[in-house]
């Protein structure tokens, strides 16, 4: 499987002003049935777009609304991604499009999932934020630019800013390197560590037969 | 420098630490079920690689099974396929698997401590984020991605960056109608869904020692609602009575040095914590949450929160949306509000002695007219044990539905659901909208709260039950 590869891009902001949105209304539960990855796109914010029998809802949830098409980054509310910790959340976010997440902070599990599917949860300070999010309502036409290799966003006013990312997930995404890849280098270690911890769990093996 | 046992378990299990990058930690348990890893076993499957250590791995079936009898087959027709594909994964790759139909089958955190796999001092993990369960244990639990579930099948080792610490100090006694589901409640609403972001809570003081083990996990298990992946609480002589003898245990001189290395898992005295917070149990009341995340609680005698109140508009906005969705009005007392279900079961509280106290509210007695209750066993063993014990009669003498072991309605992914707009009182740990069927509104609470509520069909003060006077 190949990791996924991020470096520069621009694009347009949708707003979702929500605090606390929990991976439930991103992916509800229904929609974990799946044994793969794909067709995730129409289960996002499912039960917030579409209506009983299916239909969009009208007026549609903010994501469908034609003025945000194609828009990559998603402004939200604070706590994002919090509960579950189901990767299914980044998946259909992936597959519908989205690239960034700004928020003033993300649930930890989210947080990981994100980084290993190429979506960059990206922590603002609240009036930079609070900005963003109005420029997302009200100027359709504003992108913002986001720079991973510098670790830098610019606003549509021009400004850059850097935002925070730890320098292990940057270089992994920068190159297109795989966590679990990463780990089975230090096979030796692993090894050493597991001979000299042996342990007491054994799933295969009950010690006292019942 | 004096540790707190976060920190010794954590040390004890990092296998290498490079500048700048996050420790490789090495994991000793692993719990698999069918929502959350077939992709996994799909990724290992396309790199050509094995199960590193199938003996520290163990799956079992819960989430998406009925939890109507098990002689009849999976109706939904991609829940069958999700079990059947977890059944495959688990003989391909040489994975033990207490699959649907077996007798130790259960929701996967019920069944590991019920095994005894689950050991103080380990590092445990399950792509499920209420595996901090296991930290009642002290072991140091977690929830992870699916993506993290691969690496740990492939390598039994995950990347982690050493969590912050966060001692939650809860003194003093609870009052009678007052349990572990209200303690956590009660944090929860105090600190915040994302008030331990980035730390691991250990749970400490008076009120938790006197705790039996199924209380500690109905603690641990919701401290991801507090928005910390993991909760702990030290081990200590209530911990080794309740894993002495059980099927995975050590036993025999093994029990006993592993019993000699678990005494030392305690925080140093003098051991420094990157947050505290005290909670002092003797004023802690029954608790029921009234809004759309768990934070959103309130003691039982309280009355629902006015948005005018609020001071940051964001609180504010999030209340209004909450009432809105869960239609209720703001300066109502949460007392006496109808319900049209109540659930109790899940890895919060479907243990035997949950099943106990319910069953002893509901013993003789007949749930209110029109309402549905619904008792569900957080495994096939706990449903044996309270058969044993004449628990499923009283159930079903009351007018209760008793269930298979499974998530059942705490998920709402195997048909067990609320119909829209419909009102449960639920033991379990999320009232999400939409959690427990689409348009279904849920009130969190502890088995008392639910099974006084069940002969009322209005939520009930437990302490107005007999044998709980104030
Ligand atoms: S009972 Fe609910 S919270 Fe627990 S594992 Fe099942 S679905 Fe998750």
């Amino acid at each position: 499987m190949a990791a996924p590869k991020v470096g520069t891009f621009t694009t347009g902001l949708v707003p979702l002003p929500a605090e606390n949105v929990d991976t439930d209304q991103i992916v509800p539960a229904r929609y974990l049935k799946v044994i793969d990855k794909a067709g995730l796109a129409d289960a996002l914010f499912h039960d917030w777009r579409f209506e009983a029998d299916g239909t969009k809802k009208n007026p549609p949830f903010v994501i469908d609304e034609p003025r945000y098409a194609g828009h990559g980054i998603l402004v939200a509310g604070d706590n994002f991604g919090t509960g579950s910790s189901r990767e299914h959340a980044p998946w259909a976010l992936g597959a519908f499009g989205i690239k960034a997440i700004l928020a003033t902070s993300f649930a930890d599990i989210f947080k990981s999932n994100a980084l290993k599917n190429g979506i960059l949860p990206i922590v603002l300070p609240a009036p930079l934020h609070a900005t963003l999010m109005q420029i997302a309502k009200e100027d359709l036409a504003a992108t913002v630019t986001i720079n991973l290799a510098a670790a830098t966003m610019t606003t549509p006013d021009g400004a850059t800013h850097a935002f925070p990312i730890d320098l292990f997930s940057q270089k992994m995404l920068l190159d297109g390197l795989d966590e679990l890849d990463y780990i089975r280098t230090q096979g030796e270690k692993i090894l050493a560590h597991e001979t000299a911890h042996p342990g007491t769990i054994n799933t295969l093996q009950p010690n006292t037969p019942r | 420098m004096p540790q707190t046992i976060i920190e010794k378990i954590w040390n004890q299990h990092v296998v290498d630490q490079q500048e700048g990058a996050p420790a490789i930690l090495a994991i000793d348990l692993h719990l698999v079920h069918e929502v959350t890893s077939p992709q996994a076993f799909t990724g290992l499957r396309s790199r050509g690689l094995k199960v590193r250590r199938p003996d520290r791995t163990v799956a079992t079936a819960d989430h998406s099974i009925p939890t109507t009898p098990r002689n009849l087959p999976i109706a939904d027709e991609m829940a069958a396929a999700q079990v059947k594909q977890l059944e495959a994964n688990c003989a391909e790759f040489g994975v033990p698997l207490h699959g649907w139909e077996s007798p130790n089958q259960g929701i996967v955190h019920v069944i590991g401590p019920e095994l005894g796999l689950t050991q103080p001092g380990a590092t445990i993990v399950c792509g499920d984020s209420h595996t901090a369960t296991h930290g009642a244990f002290g072991a140091l639990a977690f929830g992870i991605g699916t993506s993290e579930v691969e690496m740990v099948l492939a390598t039994q080792c995950l990347l982690q960056r050493k969590p912050k610490t966060y001692l939650v100090r809860v003194d003093g006694t609870l009052r009678p109608g007052v349990s572990a589901k209200d303690i956590i409640l009660a944090l929860i609403a105090r600190i915040g869904v994302g008030g331990g972001t980035g730390h691991v809570f250990e749970y400490a003081g008076s009120a938790i020692r006197a705790l039996s083990m199924e209380e500690r996990m109905t603690i641990c298990n919701m401290s991801i609602e507090g928005g910390a992946r993991a909760g702990l609480v030290a081990p200590d002589e209530t911990t080794f009575a309740y894993l002495k003898g059980r099927p995975h245990a050590p036993q025999g001189a093994d029990w006993d040095a592993a019993v000699a290395r678990w005494r030392t898992l305690t925080s140093d005295e003098g051991a420094t914590y990157d947050k505290e917070i005290v909670i002092d149990a003797n004023t802690l009341e029954p608790m029921v949450t009234y809004g759309t995340n768990p934070g959103m609680g309130l003691p039982i005698s309280g009355t629902i929160p006015d948005p005018a109140n609020e001071t940051d508009p964001a609180a504010a906005r999030a209340l209004t949306r909450a009432l809105e969705y869960m239609d209720l009005r703001a300066g109502d007392s949460i007392i006496g509000r109808p319900v049209n279900t109540v659930f109790i079961g899940s890895c919060t509280n479907g243990r035997i002695s949950d099943l106990r106290l319910a069953a002893n509210v509901l013993k003789g007695q007949t749930v209110a007219k029109g309402v549905r209750v619904m008792v569900v066993p957080g495994s096939a063993d706990v449903k044996r044990q309270a058969e044993r014990e004449g628990l499923d009669t009283i159930f079903r003498d009351a007018g209760a539905d008793w269930r298979e072991a499974g998530c059942s309605m705490c998920i709402a992914m195997n048909g067990d659901q609320l119909a829209p707009g419909e009102y449960a009182i639920s033991t379990s740990n999320r009232n999400f909208e939409g959690r427990q069927g689409k348009g279904g509104r849920t009130f969190l609470a502890s088995p008392l709260t639910a099974a006084a509520t069940a002969l009322t069909g209005v939520i009930a003060d437990p302490r107005t039950l007999p044998g709980m006077s104030r």
